[in-house]
């Protein structure tokens, strides 16, 4: 009868996986082991590799957003004297970590903290402020912001240092032993996963591309939290190879036909993401180009590679490479426009957004368009705006495609 | 041959404009009542401008609705975003002109348009009403005025009172503590028309600032904010009589261009 099970696709695959390892660590707590939470960009290859469970309230706030919880907790969180200017994740985060429960999402409490301020310096205050509310222990593994064109020796000896002390911190709260060979396993597992995620983005290139772009968001989740897990590495081969098959077919799951192709600039508008998507999808836009491709692969062969591969991420590198990715990903995508979020809880973002959408639009030469929006706040966020300025640019895109074809 | 009449109709946020354009170029009609989408606004603006016309409905060979409230405006044979009606009704206005500032209702945007007359880039405020009409409108009820005074008090203005705040509601409480200390109201008009230029110019220098330059929007009547933003911009600003219309314009000339494409 086995062979006759049909095989769930990767998309399933995947969000199952993502269950799984909410599910572990909500396990792991219960038989009393040392759960952490931890910061989207931390080297996962340390607690997976020790076998230590760790959540992600990054992806909580994430996931409260997208389930209409956003705005409560976050007024919650106004509630208790934290400012609106700060984070939504961290807002949603200092809800839950007073009122103990939320309805869209929960997660288990820490015994400990991991930082990684690749992704976020702010979220260094944030963690700071967890460890003080909840008396635990902060573990931080700082990451220069990357203001050279590549990582020397002196950054890579720096993150090393705070690597392996680290691993020697985590040893004395959790009484788990590193074991190095593991370390190794994981460490190529991690670059199997990566390999397939950036197979699996690349396909975006094609034309049409085989999938709707704004997959991308929910695929990326298991690619943060599991990348070091074989079957995480499993699903996302599975995931390319759905994609190379489509690819051939010339279909997609994209639904109806690709009109335009854009690069999607910042993080997901959780709270509002089904407007944000059918505003574009219902206009024959689809989605080819994001930083969210190239953001969660870790390429490295060694670990002296690995410190430097963390250097190597959107938020933590300087703006010019960090434009170049931009630029890179867009003209290999064949994108027409772009859309760039102006996302007002990321001060990193939104900080040199303006004038990353004008280097963006004065090197690619496609029109572009900005919208003020949050990642899980939905006060930021207003349709009538959005839609206007999608409207135009779908008006320009198609006067250029009409000026093309003359 | 027969003629041909097209109906542009901008329904905007605080007011509803309608131009009937003859055979693509000839402006047979307008009206603009100040009421936006969701009133009677867009209604009597459309009864006004037939009646002015001597026309019915049914005469009308192409209705677009733009603006604001184009999505709910029912009776629209095509739509247009607010930015390429405007780009269409700018370069019609103002033949050659490169970039447009429109200051509407509530929004603020920047058009760069081709030499062909084509919309080729946009950039439009944040979701804050500074450097709007909304925000002269706030200003000039403040000051007890009706917000067409405006520009006559600023052109007597002989300084400006410095208003810092980009907020409409911070500058609102910044102007009545002006008025407290009783100083000059035509500088203070001045300093208020500053801010908004200030703002805008900002707006205008993200996307460059390619002569020759225009204005459209309801604002455009202001010859105060007009002068102000020539300042900060240090460029001469043209401004069509129908600055207003120029979305309603460029709507009834997109219903035009389509029907010719449609033949």
């Amino acid at each position: 009868m086995t062979e006759m099970t049909e095989k769930k696709p990767a998309k399933i695959v995947l969000r199952d996986l993502q269950d799984k390892i909410a599910q572990d660590a909500w396990d792991a707590k219960q038989r009393g082991e040392k759960v952490g939470w931890c910061a989207s960009n931390f080297p996962q290859e340390i607690t997976t590799a020790m076998g230590i469970p760790v959540v992600y309230p990054e992806n909580m706030g994430a996931a409260v957003g997208a389930k209409g919880g956003g705005q409560r907790m976050c007024e919650y969180a106004e509630g208790m004297g934290y400012s609106n200017d700060l984070c939504s994740y961290s807002r949603i985060n200092f809800a839950y970590t007073d009122l103990k429960h939320c309805e869209e999402l929960e997660i288990p409490f820490p015994d400990f903290l991991l930082c990684c301020n690749n992704i976020c310096n702010c979220m260094i205050k944030w963690y700071e402020n967890l460890a003080l509310e909840l008396d635990i222990p902060l573990l931080l593994i700082d990451i220069p912001h990357l203001d050279a064109k590549t990582c020397d020796e002196d950054r890579v000896a720096y993150i090393r240092a705070q690597f392996d002390d680290c691993i020697r911190q985590l040893e004395e709260i959790t009484g788990k032993k590193m074991d190095y060979d593991r370390l190794q396993e994981v460490m190529s597992i991690s670059q199997r996963s990566s390999q397939a995620w950036l197979r699996a983005v690349g396909y975006m290139s094609a034309e049409p591309s085989p999938f709707s772009g704004f997959d991308i968001f929910n695929n990326m989740a298991v690619a943060c939290v599991g990348r070091g897990t074989v079957e995480a590495a499993e699903a996302f081969e599975q995931l390319a190879d759905e994609y190379e098959a489509l690819v051939k077919e010339g279909q997609s799951t994209f639904k109806g036909e690709e009109k335009y192709r854009i690069l999607f600039e910042g993080i997901a508008c959780w709270s509002n993401l089904k407007f944000t998507y059918k505003t574009l999808q219902s206009r024959g836009i689809n989605l080819t180009a994001s930083v969210y491709g190239p953001a969660f692969s870790f390429l490295y062969s060694n670990l002296d590679e690995l410190m430097a591969a963390y250097s190597y991420v959107p938020n933590s590198m300087c703006f010019e490479s960090e434009l170049k990715l931009r630029v890179d990903d867009a003209i290999r995508n064949k994108v027409d426009g772009a859309v760039f979020h102006m996302n007002r809880s990321c001060k990193h973002w939104s900080g040199n957004l303006y004038e990353m959408e004008r280097q963006f639009r004065e090197q690619t030469g496609v029109p572009t368009i900005v919208f003020d929006g949050d990642q899980s706040d939905p006060r930021c966020f207003s349709e009538a705006q959005y839609e206007t300025r999608v409207d135009a640019l779908t008006e320009i895109m198609e006067e250029r495609k009409k000026e093309a074809a003359k | 041959m027969a003629d041909i009449y097209t109906l542009g109709i901008d329904v905007g946020s605080t007011t509803s404009k309608c131009v009937i354009l003859k055979n693509g170029s000839e402006i047979i009609a307008s009206a603009l009542i100040p009421a936006g989408t969701g009133t009677s606004g867009p209604g009597r603006a459309l009864a006004t401008a037939l009646e002015q016309a001597g026309l019915s409905n049914e005469q009308l060979t192409a209705v677009t609705a733009t603006g604001y409230g184009r999505n709910t405006y029912e009776g629209a044979d095509f739509l247009v975003s607010e930015l390429s009606a405007h780009a269409l009704g700018a370069a019609a206005l103002m033949p050659g002109v490169r970039t447009v500032i429109d200051i509407g209702g509530q929004d603020a945007k920047v058009l760069h348009i081709n030499v062909d007359g084509k919309l080729e880039s946009f950039l439009m405020n944040d979701k804050c009403a500074a450097g709007t009409g909304r925000f002269l409108e706030v200003m000039a009820r403040v000051l007890e005025k009706d917000v067409t005074e405006l520009a006559e008090m600023d052109a007597e203005a002989t300084g400006t009172v410095n208003i810092s705040s980009t907020c409409t509601v911070f500058a609102e409480s910044e102007v009545i503590s002006q008025l407290a200390k009783n100083v000059n109201l035509n500088d203070l008009v001045a300093g208020i028309h500053a801010s908004v230029a200030v703002r805008t110019a900002g707006l205008t220098r993200r996307l460059g600032v390619t002569p020759p330059v225009g204005m459209t929007g309801g604002v455009a009547r202001n010859a105060g904010v007009v002068r102000a933003l020539e300042k900060e911009l240090n460029t001469s600003i043209t401004v069509s009589p129908l600055a207003q219309l120029a979305g309603a314009y460029g709507a009834a000339l997109y219903g035009w261009n389509k029907r010719k494409e449609n033949e």
